[in-house]
């Protein structure tokens, strides 16, 4: 793996008021690389998120996402980066060509583009006979998945990923980390966010978060031997019981 | 330009999948020109007429007649006593009652003058006010006719009575119809009202279900968002007018005078108010909910102060400054304007300067208050 990085996080913070979501964080992320971003609930993760990904203004510090500036160059940030977010954000009421048509041509892609992707796509789903049922109609698994395909559908640097497999099956979430994987190995960013302590473990290097800050940032292999556990479940436990 | 068509489409695509959307846009603009053009009439008619006629002469008997004879009465009854009158009155039977004293005709022979007692209910007072005029109105002309004859009976040498008598014409409505005022303004409502609540509902919609980070996200540029958005709804305003004036050209048959392109050109320039409205509005609201409400507060301020129920002119001062930023009462007057009087450009260039730069205020605000990062 190259030591290229493609993000950089310096210093970055955000205060909503008096309450501190994200407290001067650093952390480097390498190009090509499958980085875990763990936390519990309200440990300040999508507020990170949100901000790499140019919705959310820092209060402080900076960041550079596929060398832009956050701060100033937040609309070249979202041109090199997709993003897929916890909440179900295709249109339910187009079916699933018009989403793919649609998202394809906000980021650009000329109409010969987008049917060629489109093919490509749906053969890679294997949804040849859904490609013109309404996207409400999907199971939640198809959905993740497509979601993520349309996610990358511009070549994106880095793609963002808020919780991808939450409240899908094991099979679907399965499959959904053999696609993570495939697109890891062409070379794009992977920032994934999640819930599920397995699911770290397939990571190349994990942070987790707790009230606003890094604790810990490694491999889950050093993270696990550093803490004298075996899983990284454990891992996760004893970090965020130490706070409490 | 490109990124834009794409909106344009995608949006295009929701609009039509949206079952409830074509009934919208063609049922409902005929039900309320019907309903409402037939039913908001500010005309009194039918009232309930009753009186007390305790002379009992030639005079009151025809006194009565020129009530019986006018179509905006209806005689009830002839009541015996004031007192029953009242109990009648009170319980809603009747709206007016004519008191005509004893001795009435003998008094308006010997001593040329005498007194009758009208009641009036004023529950409305608006219904009221104008079933007085009808009565004076009444009274008068039956004063007139007395007049003449007792002139008759006295001395020839006596100068004629002098009465003037005005007859009125009535420009650009000739026949007072009411209908002919009306539908072209609940036109204007039905697009107005329309277009703002489908453009404030659509946007904070898609806050709603998340879809509007998810575009957020992309490299996509406020105006191409924003134009994206608003055309499709501008569209769908020029047809509801479209179908709104073939209804009152066909149905109502009001009187188109004026060039049509001319109410096409104002609408398209109104639109822009209302959907820049309708944008501003879903900016600072974060669900359909609070959007409908703030939607509906303007509507009613906008439709009460439009001068399309009550003339602006008889607003006091500082109520006629607030409907000068009132664009429904721009559209009222000029499509008013345009259909029944035949006005040309140079006779709404002001109206149509003023809304223009009402629409590049509201827009600008409107962009500029739409954020793509918090």
């Amino acid at each position: 793996m190259s030591q290229e990085k493609i993000i950089a996080v310096k210093n970055l913070s955000k205060k909503f008021g008096n309450f501190i979501a994200v407290n001067d964080i650093s952390f480097d992320v390498y190009k090509g690389e499958i980085f875990g971003f763990l936390g519990a609930n309200g440990a300040g993760k999508t507020t990170a998120m949100k901000m790499l990904i140019g919705i959310s203004k820092p209060s402080s510090g900076e960041a550079l996402v596929a060398d832009f500036d956050v701060n100033f160059q937040a609309e070249m940030v979202k041109k090199n980066i997709g993003y897929m977010s916890q909440k179900f954000s295709m249109y339910d009421d187009l079916t699933i060509k018009e989403n793919i048509t649609f998202f394809g041509g906000i980021y650009g892609l000329s109409r010969n583009q987008i049917k060629e992707k489109t093919t490509q796509l749906i053969s890679d789903l294997g949804l040849e006979n859904e490609v013109n049922k309404l996207v409400g109609d999907l199971p939640l698994g198809w959905k993740q998945k497509l979601s993520f395909s349309v996610a990358l559908l511009h070549e994106p640097k880095i793609v963002f990923l808020d919780e991808p497999t939450g409240g899908v099956d094991p099979i679907t979430r399965r499959q959904f980390w053999e696609m993570i994987y495939a697109e890891a190995h062409k070379g794009t960013t992977i920032f994934v966010t999640t819930h599920y302590m397995d699911e770290a473990e397939y990571c190349d290097r994990v942070s987790i978060m707790v009230e606003g800050k890094i604790e810990a940032l490694d491999s889950p292999k050093n993270l696990k031997q550093q803490y004298n556990v075996t899983s990284m479940n454990e891992v996760f436990l004893k970090l965020a019981r130490n706070i409490e | 330009m490109k990124t834009i068509v794409f909106i344009i489409q995608k949006e295009f695509r929701q609009i039509f999948r949206n079952k409830a959307m074509l009934p919208i846009l063609f049922v409902l603009p005929f039900v309320q020109l019907l309903i409402l053009s037939n039913a908001a009439s500010f005309e009194v008619k039918n009232i309930r007429f009753s009186y007390i006629d305790q002379d009992h002469s030639k005079a009151s008997r025809e006194l009565i007649s020129k009530f019986q004879a006018s179509d905006y009465f209806n005689i009830i009854e002839n009541f015996a006593s004031k007192k029953e009158a009242n109990l009648q009155m009170q319980k809603g039977k009747t709206d007016v009652i004519l008191e005509i004293p004893n001795h009435f005709e003998r008094n308006l022979l010997t001593d040329k003058k005498t007194n009758l007692s009208v009641s009036i209910n004023a529950i409305d007072g608006a219904a009221a006010g104008i079933e007085n005029v009808y009565i004076s109105q009444i009274i008068n002309s039956f004063n007139q006719n007395i007049k003449s004859q007792l002139y008759q009976y006295n001395d020839a040498s006596y100068i004629q009575p002098q009465s003037i008598i005005s007859i009125p014409s009535f420009w650009y409505n000739n026949t007072l119809n009411y209908k002919t005022l009306m539908v072209p303004g609940i036109l204007v409502l039905l697009v107005t009202m329309l277009s703002l609540f489908l453009s404030a509902m659509n946007i904070v919609r898609e806050k709603e279900i998340g879809t509007l980070e998810q575009i957020n996200v992309t490299p996509i540029q406020k105006h191409q968002f924003i134009i994206g958005k608003l055309f499709p709804f501008w569209i769908l305003g020029l047809v509801i007018l479209t179908v709104g004036l073939l209804i009152a050209k066909l149905v109502f048959n009001i009187p188109i005078l004026g060039n049509i392109g001319l109410i096409y050109l104002f609408t398209s320039v109104y639109l822009l108010v209302v959907l820049g409205i309708g944008l501003l509005v879903s900016n600072y609201t974060e669900t359909q909910q609070q959007a409908m409400f703030i939607a509906w507060f303007f509507m009613v301020i906008f439709i009460l102060m439009s001068g399309l129920f009550t003339p602006i002119e008889s607003m006091p001062d500082w109520a006629q400054k607030i409907t000068l930023v009132n664009p429904i009462s721009y559209f009222v007057e000029i499509i008013r304007m345009v259909m029944l009087k035949g006005a040309v450009f140079s006779d709404i260039a002001k109206p149509f300067s003023i809304i223009a730069c009402y629409a590049f205020v509201i827009n600008s605000l409107a962009v500029w208050s739409y954020k793509k990062t918090n």
